[in-house]
């Protein structure tokens, strides 16, 4: 027959009582969004167990930012959340800047918030786009992802990269919103409006949508704080935590936003869940932007910022000051700190500990969607294959936060 | 004042206690750290029914080396605390918290492949993040970021079946 030799002893006639059958959902998998292996143990199409193998694309982000400065981490940061990298960026600048202890401007404040915001749009765009386009909606998936084309513009505009950004530094930012931002962003949302209204037409009460969706990849109230679910997955369980209103920071607490909740868990709650806080988000847009102070967005600490290039090349001051910050990095004190900022998939929380040199000792990131993984397994016992698909959808893991 | 009420109900558990731009950390042994775990997410003082983060710092030479770090959160009442275990370089184990929190499976998962932390009482200790014939524990400060790893012998599927999870 062709087997090899060192197989005979090992393959066993099956047995037709014995109906587990092994399958592994390989990382690379059409349906799937991200390298993850399934490991399956299938009663026919039940799944009576489902390991669920991560670390496909760890790239030791917390190695490589132990060997560089500070300032050297910011790009390496974009590429965790890859759907939402001004986020990320945020959370890791307002950590280092409270082991500093400064503080920086309010139109920076403003800015960072308006972008976080952006970003998250994106990021669910992305998320429910490819949800409805793994269960066949493939119009949904294309017109989410158009919209997403409109805010990539922006964050374009603004940063001067759609994924790559690496735009916050420690106390400010490399670009500050270009003149015409205001225009732009009513443009981009008169669009993005009509977007959302479609993509609501088409697949909220959809009822094929909702018989793939409602009540699949269940998870009680409990399960859930137990899992350390947050953001969407924890809010469609019923429970109420929200980072930016829970532990307000940037200028959250100026802002009036709700907070969407579901109650039952499933992935219907969740995809309603992230839906509406699209729209939230956009709110918190408009207010920010009709509030938004003038002023730098960047401080003028030079043992934290660069000079400007004028006194770089001018003068010997700023051409050391400029030397020893590249060379040594930020001087931040030794010390710890645990900021959290609401990412799109939840708590992103970063640890980062410092011994007081220019290079960070130890630098945590705390991946919402690494936890959502972790209670995969509970979500899908006894759900059939298809399910795993919206389910994971649904998580929205992203591999570049989930295996760092 | 969460800091007084703790410290007045655990007294000689905690090893060392401080406040620092507004967060609490608190120092404690590994053998009644269970117990002490137990008791912060069921009292109804403390309430800490969400464990946001585990993981672990290596102080190469400090005694004791690793600190396994702990960072709880209340979601009831809204406080955060962050919690911190001395662990011996030769003998790293701490006991699980698994049955506390249901987050620990993971992250004790990845502590351990980083740190080479033994974690005791976890149902399923292995590497989750790098494939199982890596050798050492990356993050490790005695673990270059550059090593070479040896290259992996290619796994029979049929020799070596698929690991179960339970």
């Amino acid at each position: 027959m062709g087997l090899p030799a060192r197989w005979k002893d090992k393959i066993v006639p099956s047995d037709p009582s014995d109906e587990i059958m092994e399958l592994q959902m390989g990382p690379s998998h059409p349906a799937s969004h991200g390298t993850i292996k399934f490991n399956l143990k299938l009663d026919g199409e039940r799944i009576v167990d489902c390991d669920v193998e991560v670390g496909f694309l760890h790239r030791g982000f917390e190695k490589m930012c132990e060997q560089g400065t500070w300032t050297q981490c910011f790009p390496y940061t974009d590429r965790l959340n890859y759907a939402s990298p001004c986020i990320n960026n945020v959370g890791f600048a307002l950590a280092v800047e409270r082991l500093l202890g400064i503080d920086t401007t309010e139109r920076c404040k403003y800015v960072r918030l308006i972008m976080s915001e952006v970003s998250r749009i994106a990021d669910h765009l992305t998320c429910l786009g490819m949800a409805g386009q793994e269960v066949g909606a493939t119009t949904v998936g294309f017109y989410m992802l158009e919209a997403r084309e409109f805010l990539y513009d922006l964050i374009e505009a603004v940063t001067g990269a759609r994924l790559t950004v690496t735009w916050c530094r420690v106390g400010g930012m490399t670009h500050d919103l270009p003149a015409d931002f205001n225009d732009r962003m009513k443009a981009s949302f008169a669009r993005l409006d009509q977007v959302l209204i479609d993509c609501d037409k088409l697949l909220s009460r959809n009822r094929v949508f909702i018989d793939r969706m409602a009540n699949v990849g269940k998870l009680s109230k409990e399960e859930a704080i137990s899992y350390g679910l947050s953001g969407p997955l924890l809010r469609a369980a019923g429970v109420s935590y929200d980072v930016r209103k829970a532990h307000p920071y940037l200028v959250y607490d100026r802002m009036q936003f709700e907070v969407p909740v579901g109650d039952r868990g499933d992935n219907y709650d969740r995809f309603n869940v992230r839906f509406q806080e699209m729209y939230q988000s956009k709110r918190i847009i408009e207010q920010a932007l009709a509030a938004l102070p003038e002023g730098p967005v960047t401080i003028t600490d030079p043992k934290v910022v660069l000079p400007e290039k004028e006194k770089v090349y001018n003068s010997i001051e700023g051409l050391m000051n400029h030397f020893k910050l590249i060379m040594e990095g930020i001087h931040v004190p030794a010390g710890e700190v645990y900021q959290a900022v609401e990412g799109a998939n939840g708590e992103l929380g970063f640890y980062i500990v410092s011994d007081g040199s220019g290079r960070p000792y130890r630098v945590r990131v705390r991946p919402p969607c690494f936890l959502g993984m972790g209670a995969l397994n509970k979500m899908l016992i006894g759900r059939m294959i298809p399910d795993i698909i919206t389910t994971f959808g649904m998580i929205n893991m992203i591999g570049g936060e989930c295996d760092r | 004042m969460l800091i007084e009420k703790i410290k007045a109900r655990f007294g000689a558990e905690i090893l060392s206690a401080q406040n620092e731009r507004d967060e609490e950390t608190f120092t404690i042994e590994r053998e009644r750290a269970y117990d002490f775990f137990r008791a912060l997410r069921d009292e109804p003082d403390f309430q800490f029914n969400f464990l946001t983060d585990l993981t672990a710092v290596d102080w190469l030479e400090r005694k004791p080396r690793f600190d396994v770090v702990y960072q709880l959160n209340s979601l009831n009442l809204a406080h955060r605390i962050r919690v911190k275990i001395g662990v011996d370089g030769a003998e790293p184990w701490v006991n699980s918290v698994v049955g506390i929190w249901g987050a620990a499976d993971w992250l004790e998962r990845e502590c351990f492949d980083m740190f080479g932390i033994d974690f005791k009482g976890h149902p399923d200790l292995r590497r989750i993040l790098m494939y199982d014939s890596f050798e050492g524990h990356p993050l490790r400060k005695d673990y270059l970021y550059n090593k070479r790893q040896p290259i992996v012998a290619e796994i029979d599927p049929v020799v070596n079946p698929i690991r179960s999870s339970r």
